[in-house]
């Protein structure tokens, strides 16, 4: 008899239709995984009632491999072999990985990423993480009861392209089916969003065991808008472990200790860590294996000031990611603490001098990624109607647009839009006869064309001929789930269509990112004038151009005076279109109108005679409603 | 006619409505599916419909509609852990055969 859990009223699936989908949380030093069930996200514990599992891998000399605890008590005997805080070496060169030379591994350096020799062979971080994500994918599936439809898994927002695709990679390897990365900072949002109903301006604090993260997110009505992130893909709690190694080793006054000694030590810095959090003092005794023994107190005193550098390096990007939000200490209203790291109460209260308030902490900061990548699997699933209030994936980190003449910006979907989405915007030609359009599509903040980065180009051709502004061409930007873009342009008259696919993240670091979002701001002032100017500009030359078209088919409405009046007006415009100076131009640009104005009544004029010559007054009357509809749609 | 929940079912269902932080009760219901014709509804109940019965158990609202009410009468609701796995059990006296997943049952 299988075991139901309670729905939504209305979505009770079908037997044998429920998707069991669960969410990853894959850290440096644990892991978790959770589910929704009945409504409610949940972590799921081990056979001994444990959430988390410790991110270690053994591989053993019987050609078994142990994961999680096991793992983790032979890492002082058998330290080659197993593996810590593997995804540190996620999509890393050898170059990239800070204290390598600490570290017990044989590393192998190999193009794109490390790898470790251990007894199995020589294995790359994929396939260590692989055997993490295998162990929590058959403890999922004891607790469901069923196969996996799919999972997210999260990952620090920091992490590049290489990192973020070793980590689909080992989810492949371990037979997963990942809906979606996420960022761990947003799943930590969309546990505390929903259960706490919150809204206002977010910190969330993201310090676990091997990253640091830092994200300022807008939460209203439900919908979360990441405003900055900032971090440090190489700073966590085992940095605080490893000064208090380094304390230990100092205090006790030990010579350089074998690869088992250090690791033993490395524990037990770890465990005094942890003692601190709710003790004074952590008396830490040791017999080393080279007949040295430790015997220490480290106080609360000795432990902050050693980590003081560590707290404050956690401080530096929180700043930065508030500057660039445009905010203040002040504009936070609440600030969420996750990690297991921040239980340090050193953390806590530099946190809270920062905010000049206490930081939220009433979830559990070990499982609010897990939980929130739960909630999210589960609507990826589709096992929740869309009409849940946090439809929030992701977020568009710049802006999306095409080029308008000029070299003009037109931004179509909006930086910090939540994916999926879509825009639509009509656009016309600038010339009669117009028959192809060019789509340059581009990413962005700025308001010139040549300082936004090019997506792709191109174009939409066989519209028929037609005056001027008369074609409308809708263009649709459409991002999917996945980040991918694809770009539709469509004549409606005529139907005639042309589209392309990009992926806008793609070759875009975070630091590219970011150094284009300061750029905008540092250039608002400039952009904004020179667009002023740029769009005075285009207007100018349609003005020109359709006083030349009517001067050429109805110069007989005119007389010398009138002609000579316009000629001039037409040449001074020419001549100031090339200038800075924006008010001279517009201020032209209306004496060319005002010499044109009693043209373009006569012309007027005589078009209406043309058509209405030879017609009834019905016929008439029926165009006038025809016309007066069409303007209405506009 | 009655419909019943164990204390710990019950339990969890209240447990399930606080968090969930509205609804009045809990909807059982069958409908033709499946691999051997009938399947079990379990759903919160926010709003109740003109016809619905309404059973009290341990204090928990059981809501089932007319139609379902032969199918279900005498079932008493459990809440059972196996192994890793946990979740409600139908203990449903009309049932002659189910399919090998029990999701779904003849009568």
């Amino acid at each position: 008899m299988a075991l139901l859990q309670i729905a939504e009223p209305g979505q009770s699936a079908a037997p044998h239709e429920h998707k069991l989908a669960v969410g990853i949380d894959l850290g440096t030093t644990n892991s978790l995984v959770a589910t929704v069930r009945s409504g409610m996200a949940k972590v799921l514990n081990d056979e001994q009632g444990r959430s988390m599992l410790p991110s270690v891998v053994r591989y053993l000399p019987d050609g078994s491999i142990e994961v999680g605890r096991e793992a983790q008590r032979h890492q002082a005997d058998d330290p080659r072999n197993t593996i810590v805080s593997v995804k540190r070496f996620m999509g890393r060169g050898l170059q990239d990985i800070a204290h390598s030379e600490a570290l017990p591994y044989e590393f192998e350096s190999a193009p794109g990423m490390v790898r470790v020799r251990t007894r199995a062979g020589v294995k790359s971080p994929v396939e260590v993480s692989a055997e993490i994500l295998k162990s929590l994918k058959g403890r999922a599936e004891a607790a469901l009861g069923g196969d996996l439809v799919g999972v997210v898994i999260t990952v620090p927002a920091y992490f590049d392209d290489a990192q973020r695709q070793a980590t689909k990679d080992a989810a492949k390897l371990a037979g997963l089916n990942v809906l979606r990365l996420l960022n761990e900072p947003t799943a930590a949002a969309i546990a505390y969003g929903l259960d706490n109903k919150s809204e206002g301006v977010f910190a969330i604090y993201d310090l676990g065991g091997g990253t640091f993260d830092i994200s300022i997110l807008r939460l209203a009505k439900g919908v979360f808008e990441v405003l900055s992130t900032g971090g440090d893909s190489a700073l966590g709690g085992d940095d605080f472990d490893h000064r208090i190694y380094c304390w230990m080793l100092e205090a006790a006054k030990i010579s350089p200790p074998s690869a088992e000694d250090a690791r033993r030590l490395m524990e037990r810095a770890r465990e005094a860590k942890e003692y601190l959090t709710t003790h004074d003092n952590a008396p830490i005794n040791l017999r080393l294996k080279s007949g040295e023994t430790v015997d220490v107190v480290l106080t609360t005193e000795i432990f902050t000031e050693i980590t003081q550098t560590l707290v404050s390096k956690t401080i530096q990007p929180v700043k930065k990611a508030l500057r660039d939000a445009g905010l203040r200490p002040d504009d936070i209203q609440g600030v969420v603490m996750v990690g297991g790291a921040t239980r340090m109460p050193q953390i806590q209260r530099a946190v809270a001098e920062y905010f000049k308030q206490e930081p939220l902490n009433n979830l559990d900061p070990d499982k609010v990624v897990a939980l929130g990548a739960a909630k999210q699997a589960d609507l990826l699933a589709g096992n929740r109607t869309s009409d849940d209030d946090w439809l929030l994936l992701d977020v568009i980190p710049l802006s999306l647009g095409l080029e308008t003449m000029g070299g003009l910006t037109e931004k179509i979907i909006p930086r910090n839009s939540t994916i999926p989405i879509a825009r639509a915007q009509e656009f016309t030609t600038f010339k009669d006869g117009q028959t192809a359009l060019a789509v340059h599509v581009v990413q962005g903040e700025r308001e010139l064309v040549a300082d936004c980065r090019s997506l792709a180009r191109f174009e939409l051709r066989g519209i028929p001929p037609m005056v001027a502004g008369a074609p409308r061409i809708r263009v649709t930007f459409q991002v999917d789930a996945d980040g991918l873009l694809s770009v539709t342009a469509r004549e409606t008259i005529s139907g005639v269509e042309s589209s392309v696919t990009v992926k806008p993240s793609y070759g875009l670091s975070d630091d590219e990112i970011t150094t284009m979002l300061q750029d905008s701001m540092a250039h608002a002032k400039d952009d904004a004038f020179l667009r002023a100017l740029t769009e005075s500009r285009v207007e100018a030359q349609r003005l020109i151009e359709a006083t030349q078209v009517a001067l050429h088919e109805d110069a007989h409405l005119l007389d010398a005076a009138e002609r000579e009046k316009i000629d001039q007006a037409l040449a001074k415009l020419a001549e100031v279109i090339q200038g800075d100076n924006r008010r001279t131009l517009n201020m032209t640009m209306d004496a060319l109108v005002d010499a044109t104005n009693e043209f373009a009544a006569r012309r007027m004029d005589q078009s209406i005679r043309r058509a209405l010559a030879g017609k009834k007054v019905t016929e008439v009357a029926d165009s006038a409603l025809g016309a007066a509809a069409g303007e209405e749609k506009q | 006619m009655a419909i019943t929940l164990t204390e710990s079912a019950a339990k969890h269902v209240t447990g399930f409505l606080t968090k969930r932080g509205k609804g009045v009760g809990l909807r059982l219901g069958v409908r033709t599916s499946g691999c051997s014709g009938m399947a079990y509804k379990l759903e919160f109940v926010d709003e109740l419909g003109d016809e619905d019965q309404v059973f009290e158990s341990h204090g928990v609202k059981v809501v089932i509609d007319p139609k379902s009410l032969p199918y279900l009468d005498g079932t008493e609701l459990d809440y059972a852990k196996e192994g890793l796995n946990e979740g409600f059990k139908f203990n449903n006296p009309n049932v002659k055969d189910e399919c090998g997943c029990g999701e779904s049952f003849k009568v």
